[in-house]
């Protein structure tokens, strides 16, 4: 469309309001990483200092040989690349199946999919600490990978099932006349052209488990503590040393906002895949 | 649109859709299905973690307890209060949003990326991020404030009754509306360029062109947006907990997080169950819509 606005009225009917908007979006963000790096007595000062007078890693180095937080990282990883593994690995036959067979009970299937996925967490998470704790899978890396499966499984079935109606069935067709098997048909055919949805999905699932919280904390002891339940104790065992607590959630935050930069625009189309296609 | 195979009556072709699914679905029955079970039954026991061999059965009576509990009424006002306030604005900023960035304007694609931001941090973090800009003695919103002058002492945000709740939305304003502006903007982007040349050609002001071309346009994506949000606002409780686990008081309790402190805190698991059911019985409405709109695609 033709825009008929000065350069100047632009400026200060869009630009400005953006310019407002996106320093709201990122304040915060960047103000727990000025902090991670001020000194002590910088971050004690009252009026605030707020540009370090001299920039320290000192938080970093201490959290990282100090504390046990690098095992929580390494645990953080492992829960949320089994989640993946998990979520991709029973997802992928599963929105195959919805995609490219009809049959009695399809519907209701995949409409239990996306119900369980509304269900409040606390619906699910009482009663799966008390069938964890009987079987033994409390503070596991398995019992949390279960735990995060909740909500992983439901997710990407709906994304990789919308990926796979993409694709025009007689790809699959012709594989099948060259005497493929369905399996192979999945495998050799249907994978490598969905391949850019399932590391999408596969993305998103390491992104919201690496996040989550509740079931970690509810779900792990001494063992398998995650980043994010870790940063949650340190509040209790430091007196509130902002530095240290700080510098932990930068560590934390850096990766999964890059790794959600990269796939923030293809998953949009997936979340609201009903409304918005046209 | 696909080819149907089992048409022939092949009994094996019949049971490959079932043998497919069947993974996810044993996962699902295990991690989903059976603890569903398990809450309603425990709901209507009197069940105490620690004391596991004393499990009497008492019906409705965790119901009934509920009726009469007033932290419950507390948590459930709070909980309505809450979902109204944080989706109407997470939804108003997003919308403001998503309108100003489908302008086009040189550093558009930059100005995209760093609003997403909030939506892609843990919820741990949101709230210690907040926590500390809150903070009493050295917090930098009191500092801002006191510099233009807008207050006259130092405020303690969280640990006032009056101010907790509301600083809590606030956090979590800034962290959904990235979802809305996002959602909405692609929803804007369908819009066909002709209709709103149209529209202006027959005179209509900006203000109109928004009323009667732009949002109607994008009804459907509002509305699935909002649907998902309201679902997912009402059953958050991380950020409240990790803020001010509910205090002070009860001032910042919701219907999740009372559950959540019943089980996690009190180990009263019956009760908890009990009032996480009375949850999603409230929620279903908000789900029942979402589902049927949903799965208007499975017919295709």
């Amino acid at each position: 469309m033709i825009d008929r606005r000065s350069r100047l009225q632009k400026f200060v009917e869009v630009e400005i309001p953006v310019l407002l908007i996106a320093l709201f979006a990122i304040g915060p963000y960047v103000w727990m990483m000025l902090t991670s790096i001020k000194t002590d007595a910088d971050i004690a000062a009252f009026p605030v200092r707020y540009l370090p007078t001299q920039v320290t890693f000192e938080h970093y180095r201490m959290l990282l040989e100090r504390t046990t937080f690098s095992g929580n990282l390494l645990n953080s990883f492992i829960v949320a690349l089994g989640a993946c593994t998990l979520g991709l690995g029973v997802s992928i036959p599963a929105a195959y199946g919805f995609s490219r067979f009809r049959f009695p009970g399809r519907r209701v299937l995949m409409t239990q999919f996306l119900v369980i996925n509304m269900f409040p967490i606390v619906l699910i998470i009482i009663p799966l600490f008390v069938l964890m704790r009987q079987m033994g899978l409390l503070d596991t890396v398995l019992g949390i990978v279960l735990g995060h499966s909740t909500f992983a499984i439901p997710f990407s079935i709906w994304m990789l099932t919308s990926y796979m109606n993409a694709i025009p069935g007689e790809l699959d067709e012709a594989a099948r006349i060259d005497g493929a098997s369905r399996l192979q048909t999945l495998r050799l055919v249907i994978l490598p052209v969905v391949l850019p949805g399932i590391v999408t999905t596969g993305i998103y699932i390491f992104v919201t488990s690496w996040n989550e919280y509740l079931f970690a904390m509810m779900l792990s002891g001494q063992n398998v503590r995650t980043v994010t339940v870790a940063l949650q104790l340190f509040i209790g065992e430091f007196t509130v040393q902002w530095g240290l607590l700080t510098a932990g959630g930068t560590l934390i935050a850096i990766p999964v906002t890059i790794l959600f930069l990269l796939v923030q625009k293809r998953l949009v189309g997936g979340l609201t895949a009903g409304a918005v296609k046209s | 649109m696909t080819p149907t195979r089992t048409a022939g009556g092949n009994a094996r072709e019949a049971v490959t859709p079932y043998l497919f699914l069947l993974p996810a679905l044993l996962v699902t029955l295990a991690v989903v299905l059976v603890p569903v079970a398990q809450t309603m039954w425990m709901s209507l026991h009197d069940y105490v973690l620690f004391r596991p061999k004393n499990v009497p059965f008492i019906g409705l009576g965790n119901f009934a307890r509920l009726l009469k509990d007033e932290v419950f009424w507390i948590s459930l006002a709070n909980s309505a209060w809450w979902i109204g306030l944080v989706v109407s604005l997470q939804f108003a900023l997003g919308l403001v949003t998503a309108l100003l960035l489908n302008q086009s304007f040189w550093w558009r694609g930059l100005a995209r990326g760093l609003i997403i931001i909030p939506w892609a941090l843990p919820s741990v973090i949101i709230g210690l991020t907040w926590t500390w800009m809150y903070d009493f003695n050295v917090g930098v919103l009191n500092d801002v404030l006191l510099r233009f002058g807008i207050v006259e002492k130092p405020v303690a945000w969280l640990a006032q009754p009056g101010t907790a709740f509301y600083s809590i939305v606030l956090a979590l304003i800034w962290q959904g509306f990235p979802f809305f502006a996002v959602t909405i903007l692609a929803g804007l982007q369908t819009i066909p360029d002709e209709l709103l040349e149209a529209a202006e050609i027959d005179g209509a002001t900006r203000f109109q062109r928004l009323r009667s071309v732009i949002l109607p346009s994008i009804a459907g994506v509002i509305g699935t947006a909002l649907l998902l949000r309201t679902i997912w606002v009402a059953n958050s409780l991380d950020v409240i907990l990790v803020m001010t686990g509910g205090g002070p008081g009860f001032a910042t309790h919701t219907l999740p997080l009372y559950a959540f402190l019943k089980a996690y805190s009190g180990m009263e698991f019956g009760y908890g169950s009990a009032l996480a059911l009375v949850l999603t019985l409230l929620l279903l409405a908000v789900v029942f819509v979402y589902v049927r709109r949903q799965s208007r695609e499975l017919g295709r």
